[in-house]
């Protein structure tokens, strides 16, 4: 079900489940030991984080942000919990739900599945940032138009995976629309409406 | 009392004029749709533009100053007696600063008596047993962890048939209940327990068993009889369960995530020995419950523990795991079902028996389609609960409904085929209700039904077929149901009410009610609810929110419409009979003066007026007690599916759904509540399913990987018709939708699937073996 793109980009790219495969979780401490990181999967040059939380810097929204992180943090947690950023939702925390998708470098992905260490030097946008201050972009007022969203809550990924295929394709297909939001669940069944929101969104766009 | 005219029936149909009486605190008769400005029309969500902004905050979202982090400890065994509990070493973690222990468990049936170990016993795999709050997440997971607990593991059964069996594991050694809700959860009191098995529950509350069923079978021409089974469904919200909780000494403040805000403050109050008064429950946005978001829950007993011992206001939400294993889920379902006819397609007898287990809890039954949708002399049902080690069910979206639809739906498309007759020519002759009569009509232009081919005479490998299927869901209310009208000084007006908007569009509709009344524009009405410092609104659950609520709040502005044209009408130099709210203005009906509503709020007496009403009774009176209305949410869905008769992959092409759901007051929240009811009826023919694993008695698919649930690609052609349906019941007479949208649609595609195929399937989810397995390929 899960997006080709969602899944971690870049070349230094690992997923939280690799890395914490790897490095194996202690049964007493959470500490992450810093061997099996280094030693494992990064790059020799790579700088050595942890075991505890790090300052980090990221940069949401045209903002830059200084933070803490621990090694094996998921960038929807960063986000969420230190940054106050709620708008990313966690869901299932496992890449299959789309809940917690943001752009990285203008490419969507799922927050869940993305270490905080590793997109410091990228461009991250999330929900809060789609709108130009108080204008919204038009596939966040299409999706008012439309009723596309109902309780909301898989609103904020439905909406950058959109977001994501009109910047990709200005003109989509009702399939190519279904398909850039095949990994996104709705439980409350916004679907219909999502892929008209969508097809208005690019009209308007022309 | 006043006597007023109402429009009743249904436009184009049966429209006529009805005269009542109404109470004289009560507004005058609205006339249909048409002839209104808000009502009806499809005025935009007024809280999108916070959900598409990413800024509406749910309890997840929750960040108070000083919050811990919740998170909870869960049995890995199905069965077990606890022993004992060290916490000290998780107590003497760096970070940790409460651990609470459950003494007991807050969910599903409630055993009566038995020994008391002072710990919970354990009775499914994922069954809370104690919470740790900490400075983060991270912290609190490890502390769980260094939790010491001594099991002694019993027997277990996971399986319903298994737990049929005499000799199997007994889940519950004593006598069991649990409070029935209007909506279908828990069930009757003191019905005989035997072994795991409780029951039958023969009644509804549209009365019990009628006439005399064999005498009936007796008298039949043909009968139609089958064994049908569905499975369990777990509700799947994307927000999970949870709650901020922030205890201090006068007052305990609660963000929950649920679908009752005063159920979650009153058993708040009841289990800390608080007063109401003393208990705040807000739930502003929620992300989804269908059904299964009410009360405490152990999770909220823990959280509210946690920050009386931390003295710091405490998150704790689910993970997707526990939401599975123990928050509720759809019963499972066993059914015979057999129907007795004349040769001219008169019903003589409907004999049904269900088994279904909701694990340890109550309220497995299938509902009562069966008994209400068709007239028939002759019926007895008789539904029994099996208990099993799993988490307990929960009301899902019209409890046992959809179990029961498709079982009756399927037999009654078999009876018309045995009968040689078209399956709605046979419908239109067993079935009373105007409106489904309507909406087969509608329904079979919208689908092009006459093109319908005989069963299984497609050719090629993939067969196309069409099936219908209808349903009932009773005219729910809650008579506790209040709104507060205030209109300010600065020209502002506001409505307030305790009840919540779980996605349904609550807002909007209140903002449409309130402008209509004032003469106002909806973006100019500002509403707030979910909080139980507003007057208590009915729980959104039974479909009963716009049956409940509505009449209350427009009750509410149209006493402060009394008020304000009273105050008005010396200044104006008018009587206050003789003026109107119309655009903004006050206008006089015999001069036609006018003065700006604004300026009339600004000379006020006082710098607000606040009025109040509640949800009174029906005009007319009630059906039954104080809870349901007269007449019924009737519905049709049609469904057209293709079938690839060589992998069994069955594609739901499209549907149709006409319902009823009184006066519409928002065509196009009602289009996405229907969407959503229909999209989830797709999910539970074709997909969900919870796999226990026998052996370990533990469910294999918690997840949403694995747990598979319609996504974009499944998504059908839907297209949904709505009638108007007038009965004059109350000052908006409007009523829900969530539920009636879930009933028919598992059953319309069952039927579609027969058509295409010619050969029937009886259990769900049809996956693609079933099918194979059905045209006899595997
Ligand atoms: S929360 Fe990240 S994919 Fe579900
Ligand atoms: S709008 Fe509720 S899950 Fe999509």
């Amino acid at each position: 079900m899960k997006k080709e793109e969602n899944k971690p980009a870049g070349k230094k790219g690992f997923s939280r489940r690799n890395f914490l495969r790897g490095t194996g979780l202690t049964a007493a401490g959470m500490v992450v030991g810093t061997k099996g990181f280094a030693g494992e999967f990064a790059p020799a040059a790579a700088p050595v984080y942890g075991p505890d939380e790090v300052p980090v810097t990221l940069s949401v929204n045209d903002g830059s942000y200084q933070t803490l992180a621990r090694p094996d943090e998921v960038l929807v947690d960063t986000l969420r919990e230190r940054l106050d950023l709620t708008g990313t939702k966690l869901v299932c925390g496992r890449g299959a739900c789309s809940a917690c998708t943001v752009m990285v470098d203008d490419k969507p992905v799922c927050s869940c599945l993305t270490l905080t260490m590793e997109v410091q030097d990228k461009k991250i946008t999330t929900i809060e940032g789609v709108a130009d201050g108080d204008e919204l972009h038009p596939i966040q007022q299409a999706f008012i138009d439309e009723d596309a969203s109902m309780c909301g809550f898989c609103t904020p990924g439905m909406i950058m995976s959109c977001k994501s295929l009109l910047d990709r394709n200005s003109n989509p297909s009702l399939d190519e629309v279904k398909k850039a939001v095949r990994g996104n669940l709705c439980r409350c069944g916004t679907y219909p409406h999502v892929f008209k929101a969508t097809l208005k969104a690019a009209e308007r766009m022309g | 009392m006043r006597k007023e005219k109402f429009p009743i029936g249904i436009p184009g149909v049966n429209l006529r004029e009805i005269e009542r009486e109404v109470p004289v605190t009560e507004p005058p008769a609205w006339p249909i749709n048409d002839k209104l400005k808000h009502v009806g029309k499809s005025v935009k969500r007024t809280d999108a533009i916070l959900k598409v902004t990413g800024k509406a905050k749910y309890t997840a979202d929750i960040n108070l100053p000083g919050m811990l982090q919740g998170r909870m400890l869960r049995s890995p065994h199905p069965s077990a007696k606890i022993l004992s509990i060290d916490t000290s070493a998780a107590e003497a973690f760096p970070g940790v600063k409460a651990v609470y222990v459950l003494r007991s468990n807050m969910s599903g049936a409630e055993p009566k008596g038995g020994e008391d170990n002072g710990y919970p016993e354990i009775k499914y795999a994922g069954q809370a047993i104690a919470g740790v709050a900490a400075k983060d997440g991270q912290t609190a997971e490890e502390a769980l962890k260094l939790i010491k607990v001594e099991y002694q593991t019993m027997p277990f059964v996971v399986d319903m048939d298994e737990a049929r069996e005499p000799g199997a594991p007994l889940v519950f050694e004593q006598q069991v209940e649990q409070e029935e809700t209007g909506g279908g959860g828990g069930g009757a009191k003191g019905l005989e327990q035997q072994g795991n098995v409780r029951g039958p529950s023969t009644k509804s509350f549209f009365g019990g068993p009628r006439g005399d069923v064999e005498q009936g079978m007796a008298e039949a021409d043909v009968i139609v009889e089958g064994i049908f089974r569905t499975q369990v469904q777990t509700h799947s919200a994307l927000e999970t369960h949870g709650i901020v909780a922030d205890w201090k000494p006068d007052m305990l403040t609660v963000y929950a995530s649920t679908q009752s805000t005063k159920g979650v403050r009153s058993e708040m109050a009841s289990i800390f020995d608080l007063p109401e008064s003393k208990v705040r429950v807000i739930c502003e946005y929620m992300g989804g419950g269908f059904g299964a978001k009410y009360g405490a829950g152990n999770f909220g007993v823990t959280a509210v523990n946690l920050s009386k011992i931390s003295g710091q206001p405490v998150k704790l939400m689910l993970d997707r795991k526990a939401e599975h294993l123990a928050v509720g889920n759809r019963p499972n379902s066993w059914q015979e079902l057999k129907i007795g006819a004349k040769k001219d397609g008169t019903l003589t007898a409907i004999k049904q028996e269900s088994y279904g287990t909701a694990g340890i809890g109550l309220g497995a039954g299938v509902g009562r389609v069966a008994q209400a949708v068709y007239e028939c002399p002759n019926f007895l049902t008789e539904q029994y609960d099996v208990f099993t080690n799993a988490g307990p069910g929960a009301a899902f979206r019209a409890p046992g409904n959809p179990q029961g639809a498709f079982a009756l739906e399927q037999l009654i498309d078999e009876l018309a085929e045995k009968l040689g007759t078209d399956a709605l020519e046979l419908r239109d002759k067993i079935d009373n209700s105007v409106v489904r009569k309507e909406e087969r009509r509608l329904a079979a232009k919208a689908i092009n039904w006459s093109r319908r081919k005989k069963p299984g005479s497609d050719t090629g490998v993939i067969k196309r077929g069409i099936g219908v299927a209808q349903s009932t869901w009773p005219r729910l209310i809650d008579i506790d149901s209040t709104a507060e009208v205030r209109m300010y000084r600065d020209g502002t007006v506001e409505i307030r009410s305790g009840v919540m908007d779980i996605g349904t569009g609550t807002r909007t509709i209140l903002s449409q009610i309130v402008a209509e009344e004032l003469g106002l524009e909806p973006e100019q009405i500002s509403v707030k609810i979910g909080d139980t410092l507003f007057p208590n609104g009915p729980a959104s659950g039974g479909s009963k929110v716009s049956g409940s609520i509505t009449p209350a709040a427009r009750n509410a502005a149209y006493k402060a419409k009394q008020e304000i044209l009273k105050q008005a009408a010396p200044k104006m130099e008018e009587k206050a009979a003789d003026l109107e709210l119309k655009d903004g203005m006050i206008v006089s009906k015999t001069s036609g003066k006018t003065m700006s509503f604004k300026d009339a709020l600004k000379q006020m007496r006082t710098s607000q007026i606040m009025t109040s009403a509640s949800r009174e009774d029906d005009y007319g009176g009630f059906m039954v007690g104080t809870f349901i209305s007269h007449g019924d949410l009737g519905s049709v869905q049609m469904a057209e599916v293709s079938v690839n008769t060589e992998t069994g992959f069955v594609k739901v092409e499209k549907i149709v759904a006409a319902h009823s759901c009184g006066r519409p007051l928002n065509p196009m929240q009602i289009q996405s509540q229907v969407n959503g009811g229909v999209i989830q009826g797709i999910s539970y023919a074709l997909y969900e399913d919870r796999v226990m694993d026998k052996n370990t008695g533990h469910m294999l698919n918690a997840n949403l990987d694995q747990y598979k649930i319609a996504f974009s690609m499944e998504i059908p052609d839907i297209e949904v018709i709505n009638i108007e349906e007038y009965t004059a019941r109350s000052s908006t007479d409007a009523f829900g939708i969530a539920e009636p949208a879930n009933i028919a649609t598992a059953a319309a595609v069952a039927n579609a699937i027969y058509n295409a195929i010619g050969v029937r399937l009886y259990e769900l989810p049809m996956t693609p073996d079933k099918v194979l397995k059905a045209l006899n390929l595997v």
